[in-house]
């Protein structure tokens, strides 16, 4: 009773808070979300609305000094008319889905966990040699795999098996898609590893044991114990690397330029570049160039979407505890 | 079931982690793992658990050397300092996990992970995540966990630090409850000497990687084998005062500057002669009194039912446990009354007792 008439008491004594102290209340988060609100601004939000305007117009090289004329979606109609639409897409996802489910996750699971339950210190020898294809500069490292699979004469694959009889070719040519995933799996395993083994060092040495004790075999404690203590940093990974290769195309550029042939190895985003800014006859269609553009920004917030969605990241995000240990 | 060490050696290059360890653990006998951090108590344990494989020496289970027995094949149950409860897996889940890897039925894993929370008072928790739990609560489902594949040896290692004081103390009598009721063997590696001697049936004091003493809380509190021993158990600490025993008109008489006791002889008899000795007795054991030697109080700190105080004689400076009611003040003069029965002696160089040699 008491505290009810108290606590009447201090809400009617109350002054309902000035707007200069709301201001005031605010400032703080303003002023620390302030940098990020307006990088994500300039640097993605604005460049998205660009893009589009210019999706709508039939700007090109041939005509960029006169006034911009708007062509509706005529754009976006001839993208889907396109012979090689249907083929462009079902590479994007070919490549997206092989690489990241063999490399950039799979090859970085495996690797993390091979590297986590050896010595330490080979672990982190072979960590650091999965790094190199990262911090190889991309053209000298196209130029490599490019000489591994050259036509023969030359070709360091067919030096190495021709001893075994293996006829010599051009295996760049015969097996591009090989060459195309090999080449962007061995970079892109690496971020997935250092996460993954970063996150599998942490699980305290008392839970394995424990396992071990419960009577887990090694393969039962990864299942059951460790695994599922990765879960976060797996779906990250996951989600981060679909973003990831679905925009990427220089190594596919270097490498085989979309090739051999018509469109055999060429994704989406690789198409954008060629239409906007790189043709045969220096003819740059940057309004038809853009609408691939914008179409791959909509897959991609898309993608982000059902990731969100499918994995829920919400109950991941857990509040974080200051543990006392 | 029977636990034996024999020999056994735990080392990384040149760090010793444990030295030719040789002891035995009775069926359902309840033996504590006692030394300061870093003394090897942990490794043993750890060995004994399989995690870590000897370097040299045998572990026998029942007789039968198991240094190449997987962990999961010993059948035995771990508590730890952490809980170590898997974070993602609700009690019942914790629990039942060491059953769900035997592959047993569903409805009897069900039965059993129920009958060993109910057990520890945990029942109703079953849904619950390790992280919406009390520590005490957490130590209980861990306990739990370690039970439930009814074990024929229970391994703890320091499950009670992490609990706060009263808790420490009721979890202390609920697991030695516990074990006794069960019948379980138990190794229980601890640095805390309250715990051991409380807990256990008999307690193998370790230091630097070696067995200092293996035997009971009693044998150990009042005939300590080393200075070691003496020092570590009991608490507040033991006095240790340098100085000479004499032999004069049939009586033995400890003696340095400012102090004259005389001692029983078959307790002078063993020091008499030898030199300098070191001379142990506890602060329990020290009375304060109207004739005996004079001390100077110098600090005093009251542990409530009892004042811990220091005490200077001459150059020397003991401990002494007196009542509150006196309402000794520092820089006060007092006599103290020894009570010479209780004393120890130690040889300086060797630190070993010159009584239970």
């Amino acid at each position: 009773m008491a505290e009810a008439v108290m606590g009447r008491k201090v809400i009617r004594g109350q002054k309902p808070p000035s707007r200069w102290a709301q201001f005031k209340a605010t400032m703080g988060a303003w002023g620390f979300m302030g940098p990020a609100t307006v990088l994500v601004l300039v640097f993605f939000f604005l460049p998205v609305v660009i893009l589009f305007v210019i999706s709508l117009t039939d700007l090109s090289s041939s005509n960029f000094s006169d006034p911009l004329t708007f062509v509706g979606l005529n754009n976006y109609v001839r993208l889907f008319r396109d012979r090689f639409f249907p083929k462009i897409l079902g590479n994007t996802f070919f490549y997206v889905a092989v690489t990241l489910s063999c490399f950039n996750v799979g090859m970085a699971l495996l690797l993390a966990l091979l590297t986590t339950h050896i010595n330490r210190r080979a672990g982190f020898f072979f960590r650091l040699i999965w790094l190199l294809p990262r911090i190889t500069p991309s053209v000298i490292y196209i130029l490599m795999w490019r000489r591994i699979s050259h036509q023969p004469p030359f070709g360091l694959i067919n030096q190495l098996l021709a001893p075994f009889g293996v006829e010599p070719q051009y295996w760049l040519f015969e097996q591009p898609w090989l060459f195309v995933i090999l080449v962007n799996g061995f970079v892109g395993a690496s971020f997935g590893l250092i996460l993954f083994s970063s996150a599998i060092e942490a699980i305290p040495r008392d839970l394995i044991t424990a396992a071990k004790v419960d009577g887990a075999s090694t393969w039962q404690s990864i299942r059951d114990i460790v695994l599922p203590m990765i879960r976060w940093p797996l779906l990250f990974v996951t989600t981060y690397q679909t973003l990831s290769l679905l925009t990427s195309f220089e190594y596919i550029l270097l490498l085989t330029e979309g090739g051999p042939g018509l469109y055999t190895t060429e994704v989406w985003a690789l198409t954008a570049y060629k239409r906007a800014l790189k043709t045969y006859f220096g003819h740059n269609q940057w309004g038809y160039g853009a609408a691939w553009g914008f179409v791959l920004v909509i897959i991609g917030i898309a993608m982000s979407i059902i990731y969100l969605r499918v994995f829920r990241f919400n109950e991941l995000v857990q509040e974080p505890k200051i543990d006392v240990l | 079931m029977k636990v034996e060490l024999e020999n056994l050696t735990k080392r990384w290059g040149n760090v010793v982690g444990a030295d030719s360890m040789n002891l035995d653990v009775k069926d359902a006998e309840f033996v504590a793992f006692l030394g300061p951090s870093g003394c090897g108590k942990t490794t043993t344990l750890l060995m004994v658990a399989g995690i870590y494989k000897p370097t040299a020496g045998f572990i026998r289970f029942d007789g039968q050397v198991v240094n190449h027995v997987a962990p999961k094949d010993r059948n035995i149950g771990m508590v730890f300092q952490s809980y170590a409860l898997y974070p993602h897996m609700n009690v019942f889940q914790n629990i039942s996990y060491p059953l769900k890897l035997k592959k047993i039925p569903k409805d009897e894993m069900q039965k059993r992970a129920q009958r060993v929370a109910d057990m520890m008072g945990i029942g109703h928790l079953m849904d619950r995540r390790p992280a919406q739990l009390s520590g005490g609560q957490q130590q209980r489902v861990a306990l739990g966990r370690a039970l439930v594949k009814e074990p024929q040896l229970l391994l703890f290692d320091e499950p009670l630090s992490n609990l706060d004081a009263r808790l420490r103390l009721s979890m202390r009598s609920e697991i030695k409850r516990l074990q006794m009721g069960l019948g379980i063997t138990s190794v229980y590696v601890t640095h805390d000497q309250v715990e051991a001697m409380t807990m256990a049936d008999r307690v193998a004091v370790m230091k630097d990687g070696k067995l200092q003493a293996y035997s009971t809380p009693d044998e150990l509190y009042d005939r300590p084998r080393t200075l070691f021993i003496a020092g570590f158990v009991g608490n507040p600490p033991m006095n240790f005062l340098e100085m000479e025993v004499v032999r004069e008109n049939g009586d033995y008489h400890a003696r340095r500057e400012g102090f004259d006791v005389v001692i029983p002889s078959d307790r002078g008899e063993k020091a008499a002669g030898k030199g300098n000795v070191i001379l142990g007795i506890r602060p329990e054991d020290i009375t304060i009194s109207d004739e005996g030697t004079p001390a100077e109080v110098f600090i005093v700190e009251s542990l409530g039912r009892d004042d811990l105080i220091n005490m200077h004689i001459g150059e020397a400076s003991i401990h002494v446990l007196a009542d509150p009611v006196l309402g000794l003040k520092m820089g006060q003069n007092v006599r103290l009354d020894f009570n010479t029965h209780k004393v120890q002696f130690f040889d300086p160089t060797t630190e070993k007792s010159l009584l239970w040699a």
